[in-house]
């Protein structure tokens, strides 16, 4: 018998807002501990929330892309639990009334199209930071910073519609990539700002009733995502091998054990007493403002790879690779805008540039080299000024120097021989001293002249328009064994 | 309506509450007393009533995203029960 592998996830993604979601205090990450508190993100007595309007835009954007419904009515619930955490002993969600539901994102699995179903989209607080063990150096103690605590958070619960380690994959980098088309969030997963939770459970074949799940946490890369989900799959399908069941419970994947294990035995299963937020009014989403943030919504990254496919004639590798991340697509049209090939910007955005920025550990908005430069280059290239060899090297300089084409190929003396009398000279002095190729070519070995234009080539280091040293190479040649 | 032994105990766990035997049966009998009395409100027809969260007549209050100054940390720790350098200190939490 055959298991087929059920995946469900909840993705928790901060907002980058400049304030926390209810009051006034930065966001930004890797402050001095608790240096990013006040007495409503510290759970004082007396204070009262004020909800951040950017949010609740911010969150719109998600559930807009991700083609919710909106809610026209939300409020707010407190989730009760008891953890250091937590300053208030509640955090702020949205439980009963999420603000957006019912939702999709489109993924691509072998050519064909898979819908992911969301079921909503909820917004909600985010808690402190604990920290444990070696990270404290204390053996008896954890240490609690809450500059985290209140930075906005939503969170994305799909339905459990994944079915292979592939469709997971692909389902967190698309999401990912909206995230970032959107602006609101940075996906920095190492900094905690995109964590996903995965719901998996294992059937047989055939069999639509769902397994028992288990709720895997602590999964800090797409890859220990993928790693512990391989793992879990393992375990749980041995276990129903072996006609045992698979506990339902949370647990955590230990990276440096490679393996999951229980986060907290047999207690309880969490209670968490949901009431709802009495010191937040209801939120009512004005049709008018929905529009609006309708409106302003960026080209996503799976309407812009078909659009520049279409547009540019790229294949589709292509356009899925220049449309990863928007500022990357950007770099790319704005060249093809000035230099209308769109496959040859493609290929030396992709090899030269991708290449030469990742050597150098830099982002494309950080990039030296500008579209405007590149466009310079390829025009020098179809005008036959220099050769694509060459180009390579006019490539090299200006991404370092950040100089233009025409200034680095007149600086360094690149300019490409295609002066014909020029190169006729040199074009005699090669078959003046190599006798033994022109022989061989004259005698039938055709591949002879491949040395030849080589010679010439060094000669003019590099230089020389290669179709022009051929066709006088040829010239030369038969004129001579003619005579 | 009754409420067990054992409601109060997980009650008082949810709670963080440790509760002495004798504890247990009088606030037992307590919430018991107290859920009797609400039960009252079960006599109103509710049927056509919209749920409510909020007794006042507003919506919408939001702020704009601007920054405001936090809490000096020597502040922020001054309620602290036990601080380490510019954390709050707790005991520990996980094994």
């Amino acid at each position: 018998m055959n298991y087929q592998l059920v995946v469900g996830l909840e993705v928790h993604a901060e907002l980058s807002t400049g304030s926390k979601v209810f009051c006034g205090c930065p966001t930004r990450f890797g402050g001095e501990p608790n240096s990013q508190t006040c007495p409503v993100c510290l759970g004082l007595p007396g204070v009262l929330p004020v909800l951040n309007k950017k949010v609740v835009e911010y969150a719109i954007r998600a559930a807009l892309a991700m083609n919710c419904e909106i809610s026209r009515h939300s409020r707010f619930d407190r989730k009760n639990y008891y953890y250091p955490d937590l300053p208030k002993n509640y955090q702020i969600s949205q439980n009963y009334l999420p603000f957006a539901y019912n939702g999709h994102l489109n993924i691509s699995i072998k050519g064909a199209v898979k819908r992911i179903d969301i079921d909503n989209i909820h917004l909600e607080e985010d808690a402190g930071k604990n920290l444990h063990g070696e990270d404290t150096g204390l053996a008896e103690d954890s240490l609690v910073d809450f500059n985290r605590a209140g930075v906005p958070l939503i969170e994305i619960v799909t339905r459990p519609d994944m079915h292979s380690l592939e469709e997971v994959e692909k389902f967190m980098t698309n999401l990912r990539d909206v995230l970032l088309y959107l602006g609101i969030c940075d996906c920095r997963m190492e900094e905690g700002s995109l964590r996903f939770e995965a719901n998996i459970s294992m059937r047989p074949e055939g069999e639509s009733r769902l397994g028992n799940r288990v709720e895997m946490k602590n999964l800090n890369s797409f890859k220990m995502v993928l790693k512990a989900l391989e793992y879990e799959m393992g375990r749980q399908e041995n276990l129903l091998r072996e006609g045992k069941t698979v506990q339902p419970e949370t647990m955590l994947w230990d990276e440096a054990k490679g393996m999951t294990s229980a986060m907290r035995g047999k207690e309880e299963a969490p209670d968490y007493r949901y009431f709802p937020e009495p010191d937040l009014v209801p939120l009512v989403i004005d049709p008018e403002w929905l529009k609006e943030i309708k409106e302003s919504l960026p080209e996503l990254p799976q309407a812009r790879e078909m659009r520049l496919m279409k547009e540019y004639g790229i294949p589709e590798y292509d356009s899925a690779v220049l449309t990863a991340n928007r500022p990357l697509a950007d770099f790319y049209e704005e060249t093809v805008r000035l230099f209308p090939n769109g496959k040859m910007v493609s290929n030396w955005v992709m090899v030269e540039l991708l290449g030469r920025l990742k050597e150098r550990n830099l982002k494309i908005e950080d990039s030296p080299l500008r579209p405007s430069h590149l466009a310079e280059m390829l025009t020098l290239i179809k005008d036959g000024l220099i050769s694509g060899k060459i180009a390579k090297d006019v490539f090299t300089e200006m991404f370092t120097s950040g100089k233009g084409a025409r200034i680095v190929v007149e600086e360094k003396g690149w300019a490409q021989i295609s002066d014909e009398s020029q190169m006729k000279e040199i074009v005699e002095e090669v078959i003046r001293e190599n006798p033994k190729s022109v022989e061989d070519f004259q005698g039938g070995k055709k591949k002879a002249i491949t040395f030849l234009v080589g010679q010439v080539m060094k000669e003019t280091r590099g230089k020389a328009n290669p179709q022009l040293v051929n066709k006088l190479l040829r010239e030369k040649l038969q004129i001579k064994s003619k005579m | 309506m009754k409420i067990s032994k054992k409601d109060v105990e997980h009650v008082a766990k949810l709670a963080r509450l440790r509760l002495a035997e004798e504890e247990k049966e009088k606030f037992g009998k307590q919430l018991s007393e107290i859920l009797e009395y609400v039960k009252k409100l079960n006599e109103l027809d509710t049927e056509k009533v919209e749920p409510t969260s909020h007794v006042v007549p507003l919506k919408n209050v939001m702020r704009e995203d601007e920054v405001r100054p936090s809490l000096p940390v020597e502040d922020v720790l001054r309620n602290a029960p036990v601080r380490e350098g510019k954390y709050f200190k707790v005991p520990k939490i996980i094994q």
